[in-house]
């Protein structure tokens, strides 16, 4: 039982890894804000429930677990609500999205 | 197993700073904003896997979820003042 607790919990702790990883190379190579704002808010969210989701089976039923329970949730509410939140202010304030197209040839 | 919580850290470093490229030189300020708050996102799970490491997860996960609630906090205040003072940025 514990050889598959912690088989699982490497399994989801480096998949976290990975999707936070993909999140960062994203924030730095797309390329305009909101693909970026996209990139970050989704990458992160995946990430940080499946890392804090194996650290959760690798602790089984504790006090621990629990409270890591009550992060996975905040994080999940809350990770996109703010970037929603720095979208809709740039947006707001007039930044234009990015069109694989020129300006001219897009009528 | 611990050793695995330290490697994980190491990589969990050199991914935080990869976005300090985009916070150094944005075009814009939302970029900036951006940048910082996915910083602060993937810190949280640096915190919990440092208290792996020493073995004091009751303790470093209390720190976890009050840094959780002031990133968010300061995100939403950021957005809300770039709301309310629109025009003068870039």
């Amino acid at each position: 039982m514990g050889e598959i607790q912690n088989l699982l919990a490497v399994l989801m702790i480096s998949f976290g890894a990975f999707f936070m990883f993909v999140g960062s190379c994203g924030i730095v190579r797309l390329p305009d804000f909101y693909s970026r704002s996209h990139a970050a808010s989704l990458g992160d969210t995946l990430g940080i429930i499946l890392v804090l989701g194996g650290l959760m089976v690798y602790e089984g039923f504790t006090m621990n677990s629990a409270k890591l329970f009550i992060a996975i949730v905040f994080v999940a509410h809350a990770s996109p609500t703010g970037s929603h939140a720095i979208a809709r202010a740039a947006f707001r304030a007039g930044l234009k999205p990015w069109f694989k197209t020129n300006e001219s040839d897009r009528e | 197993m611990d050793s695995f919580f330290v490697y994980i850290s190491v990589i969990l470093i050199v991914i935080i700073s990869i976005p300090l490229y985009r916070i150094y030189l944005g075009p814009t300020l939302y970029d900036r904003i951006l940048g910082a708050g996915a910083i602060g996102t993937k810190t949280l799970v640096l915190i919990v896997l440092i208290g792996c490491v020493y073995g004091r997860l009751e303790m470093f996960l209390d720190i976890t979820l009050a840094y959780a609630v002031l990133n968010f906090i300061g995100v939403l205040a950021i957005a809300k003042y770039l709301n309310s003072a629109r025009g003068r940025h870039g």
